[in-house]
């Protein structure tokens, strides 16, 4: 069962809230002190990817956050609605190439090198990412 | 806490403080800082992330975003930053190879002036 649910329309100011909400939940849940910064941060990402998605396809549907305390360790999933690009692969870094609009392969490198155990799952119906981290105490 | 900017010039060298945070909310005002420093004739930056609770891949992207562009005039952009959850970013994306960082505007201006 989730320990909270969240959903927020895609707008970037809301962002910021999501990610204080994972970041207290964390705490509460056990996560060291040492990996909130690393929370904070891969949602945001997972979020800020989602907003970017939302207003590009379905500006009026909202994303969903759901952060789950379960067998030790501190999982959120966010959900977003939009059809999902297929999910790049990493290239050697060019700047040439990169855009500074929206730097969507920024963010799920961000993500992988932060969590802990990332999965994302692409779908014409929309993307989720699951992201986990170690939680000494359950609640 | 919201994203606060002032900039200054000392020699050649446009200093950009940045205090706060910057994100998918925040970013857009640092480009538009930047694009507007580049469209009157400042082709040397330093951005001063010292100040700087938080920074993800939007704020990146301005960053690269800048760099493109003082680049084309044969300008520069360069960083200051000592904080390890910042320079962790920019080491998981690899651009610790794109920008070139300082421990401290002294120490970039005494590099910038070497360059000249």
């Amino acid at each position: 069962m989730a320990t909270v649910e969240l959903t927020f329309s895609a707008l970037p100011a809301h962002v910021r809230t999501a990610r204080l909400v994972a970041t207290a939940i964390a705490r509460r849940t056990g996560v060291e002190e040492s990996l909130l910064d690393e929370v904070r941060l891969a949602v945001g990402e997972a979020c800020s990817r989602a907003v970017e998605a939302h207003r590009a396809h379905c500006p009026g549907e909202p994303i969903r956050i759901e952060l789950r305390d379960d067998s030790g360790r501190f999982e959120v999933t966010v959900s977003d609605q939009a059809p999902s690009d297929e999910i790049k692969q990493e290239r050697p870094l060019d700047l040439g190439m990169l855009s500074d609009s929206f730097m969507s392969n920024f963010g799920l490198a961000v993500i992988e090198g932060l969590a802990d155990d990332v999965e994302v799952f692409p779908s014409p119906k929309g993307t989720n990412i699951r992201m986990s981290w170690p939680a000494a105490v359950g609640v | 806490m919201d994203l606060k900017l002032d900039h200054r010039t000392e020699d050649r060298l446009t200093i950009v403080e940045v205090e706060g945070e910057i994100d998918v909310y925040t970013a857009p005002r640092l480009r538009e800082l930047l694009i507007d420093l580049v469209n009157k004739g400042n082709f040397h930056l330093l951005v001063n992330m010292e100040k700087v609770d938080f920074l993800d891949s939007t704020g990146l992207g301005v960053l690269v975003g800048g760099l493109k562009r003082v680049r084309a005039h044969d300008g520069s952009l360069e960083l200051v930053c000592t904080q390890e959850r910042i320079l962790k970013i920019f080491r998981i994306t690899g651009l610790t190879k794109v920008f070139g960082i300082y421990a401290s505007v002294d120490e970039a201006k005494e590099a910038h002036g070497k360059d000249k």
